[in-house]
């Protein structure tokens, strides 16, 4: 039964951990589907995260905090809009000058504003999203099995966590069965084709970009108003670029995309389980391996050796009318 | 990379261009100077005086200005082959294990010059080693080097952690780094040289590692303008189909770009290692790998532009600190966001301004304009 336990604490510490993953991986999956690269992925949840966290400590309202969190995400998203659709400059710098941007300054303002070493003040009870219990939780905890996974693993999140898994089916509906995916699919593979057929190129990807910056704008909430009560500086630590490689691992899909930040957030969530104590069989694990994991299983992908990772293939190209 | 634009003169390319982005760049950066409620100006004099004031913030500057310069070319090096290698950040944190295990084993025994060149190799031969795997999964295997190269940054810190917290770590230390390195590991100051100028230093980091690196600038030069490879790597850049046509081996190139690219990465270690920390120690890069980007694209490639750029972003980072010294609301963040806007001025939106330009420069003299360049890919 101990076990039992120790496995459902790991797999609610996996959920946990891999919300922001998920929201961050299906935010590039709307700009990479679209031919945009997006390594900026990173700098935006960073920008959401102060943006949500300062604006919810002035204004004493989560709601608030998560609106500033994707209207200043969604405008580093046009900043990176504006420099690679519009003036057709390399993603990938782009994508660079948008992380740094955000690291320099969200610790910068955070200083100027809150005097607190780059933290914002931390956060009360309203200002940020609440745990949500579910009907009967309570009730059931102690019965055997189902007790635990309805009250540990279903129940008990905040309502970021659940919309952070609604957006994969909902990610999917609008990918395969709406006409803007499909013609955001198409741009990411075809632009001249869908520009054939009297679409705007710059138009689609801007939109696309603008779900971009809405998803790393509640991935950043989640950081600084859920998971921690607070901004705290470089608090996206890496993860940006994990959800990248998790998008990779994913093949652009978004149901894999879960599946895959299901894994990397699990990787996580066991490190740091299994800290200093042995493995059966393996014996002692070292921490940093288990953090390297994601990294290199997403290399060994890349290099098809597990499958084959095809990205869309008018990635990274400015569509330039009239070749 | 082609350019869908008309041409314009070099002076105008190579001089004006930049400098507007560069400008552009520094204003916004004063518009976050003004958001926290300072005097951009001031902040501007205060920078300038401490990065080249006195004696000692000369030789800081010209400290950090060594390092950007190996970085920079690392970047400009695989770009030529239009190749972006994020990964020097990697590079020069294994560059750092070459020289940790060269130094340990033989600080004691050898002296400067016999180690210096022992060192010189073997973060070369490190760095070149962490570039070489992106490279041939580049080249063999079809993966895009810059997710490869972006997460062997990744895997390069825990492989780092690892060791400096392990077995790199001397016994009964808490610390995780390497215990202090000793004579031989100690390279020669350069202080000495700004002092026949007449300034006084009292103690900063400037070693003989700035003249390595403008040797290694003066040899990339050579290397990308003057020989074969060069030629045939900026060949590949411009069009991998066209090198191909002329028979150069595209696993070849990328391999050797790479390597050398990540050599010079490796490089950039030997200068906070041996020049000043004397130890190997958790991030001791602390980003000069990325400002190495920075560097790159605002010196166009070019070495000579490279070395100025660096001693640019050197001066920001000795200004820099001294700004935060006299105006605590602006702290060393600023350089970030700076090396941020410069990234974004003069690498991403580098062609915002040049229609306007070319207009310019067609209502006074539409001969000095040329022929509109047909129309390609890759603006």
């Amino acid at each position: 039964m101990d076990i039992f336990i120790a496995i459902v604490q790991i797999l609610d510490s996996t959920i946990r951990l891999s919300v922001p993953l998920l929201l961050a991986c299906l935010a590039g999956l709307y700009s990479e589907r679209a031919g945009v690269f997006d390594i900026g992925l990173e700098g935006k949840m960073l920008v959401g995260a102060f943006a949500g966290a300062s604006a919810a400590a002035v204004f004493h309202s989560a709601l608030i905090g998560l609106g500033m969190a994707i209207l200043m995400s969604v405008a580093f998203a046009m900043v990176h809009g504006f420099a690679s659709i519009t003036h057709r400059g390399n993603q990938i710098v782009s994508g660079v000058a948008i992380n740094f941007i955000a690291a320099g300054s969200t610790i910068m303002l955070g200083q100027a504003w809150f005097q607190q070493g780059g933290r914002t003040p931390a956060l009360q009870p309203g200002e940020r999203f609440e745990a949500i219990i579910w009907p009967g939780a309570d009730a059931v905890r102690d019965v055997p099995i189902i007790g635990p996974v309805y009250s540990e693993l279903i129940s008990g999140h905040s309502i970021l966590v659940y919309i952070a898994f609604l957006m994969v089916p909902f990610t999917w509906w609008v990918l395969y069965r709406t006409r803007f995916g499909l013609r955001m699919r198409a741009v990411g593979e075809n632009p001249a084709a869908v520009d054939t057929a009297g679409i705007s190129v710059a138009w689609l990807r801007y939109r696309a970009l603008i779900c971009t910056g809405i998803l790393t704008g509640i991935a950043g909430a989640y950081l600084s108003m859920v998971q921690n009560g607070g901004f705290v500086k470089d608090m996206t630590a890496g993860k940006g670029y994990i959800a990248l490689a998790a998008l990779i691992f994913a093949k652009w899909r978004p149901v894999n995309a879960m599946f895959a930040c299901l894994l990397f957030g699990f990787l996580d969530a066991a490190s740091i389980r299994l800290q200093g104590s042995p493995l059966p069989i393996i014996g002692k694990v070292p921490a940093q391996f288990m953090q390297a994991l994601p990294y290199v299983l997403t290399v060994i992908l890349l290099a098809g050796f597990i499958g084959k990772a095809i990205p869309p293939r008018a990635g990274g190209v400015p569509y330039v009318k009239e070749r | 990379m082609s350019t869908p634009y008309a041409k314009l003169p070099a002076w105008a390319d190579y001089g004006l261009i930049p400098l507007i982005n560069l400008s552009v760049a520094f204003i916004v950066a004063g518009l976050v100077v003004v958001l926290v409620g300072e005097n951009p100006f001031r902040a501007a004099v205060i920078l300038v005086e401490g990065a080249f004031g006195k004696g000692t913030g000369i030789a800081f500057t010209l400290f950090y200005a060594t390092t950007f310069i190996f970085t920079g070319l690392s970047v400009a090096v695989a770009a030529h082959c239009s190749l972006f290698n994020i990964g020097t950040e990697g590079q020069a944190y294994i560059g750092g294990l070459g020289i940790a295990l060269v130094c340990l084993s033989l600080d004691s025994t050898l002296p400067w010059w016999l180690l210096f060149p022992l060192a010189i190799v073997a973060s070369a031969a490190f760095g070149a080693l962490w570039g070489f795997i992106p490279a041939y999964l580049q080249a063999k295997r079809g993966s895009h080097i810059v997710i490869t190269t972006i997460m062997f940054n990744f895997i390069a810190a825990s492989t780092m952690v690892y060791l400096l917290v392990g077995l790199l770590k001397p016994l009964g230390s808490q610390a995780p780094q390497t215990r202090n390195f000793v004579g031989g590991a100690e390279l020669p100051k350069l202080n000495w040289v700004i002092e026949l100028f007449g300034a006084k230093i009292r103690s900063a980091p400037l070693n003989i590692c700035f003249l390595l690196a403008l040797v290694m600038a003066f040899l990339v030069w050579l290397l990308i303008w003057r020989t074969r490879l060069g030629y045939e790597m900026r060949t590949y850049g411009h069009s991998p189909k066209a090198a191909r046509y002329a028979g150069i081996s595209e696993t070849r190139i990328v391999l050797t770009a790479m390597m050398i690219s990540g050599a010079l990465a490796g490089m950039m270690a030997l200068n906070p290692v041996m020049g000043d920390q004397h130890n190997v120690a958790i991030d001791f890069v602390s980003g000069a790998g990325y400002v190495g980007i920075a560097v790159a694209l605002m010196g166009r490639l070019h070495p000579v532009g490279i070395v100025l750029a660096a001693i640019l972003f050197g001066m920001l980072y000795q200004g820099g600190a001294e700004l935060s010294f006299e105006m605590p609301s602006i702290t060393r963040d600023m350089i970030v966001i700076i090396q941020g806007l410069v990234i974004l001025f003069a690498g991403a939106l580098e062609h915002m301004f040049r229609p306007y330009i070319q207009a310019i420069f067609a209502s006074f003299s539409p001969k000095s304009v040329g022929i509109e360049a047909i129309k390609g890919k890759g603006a």
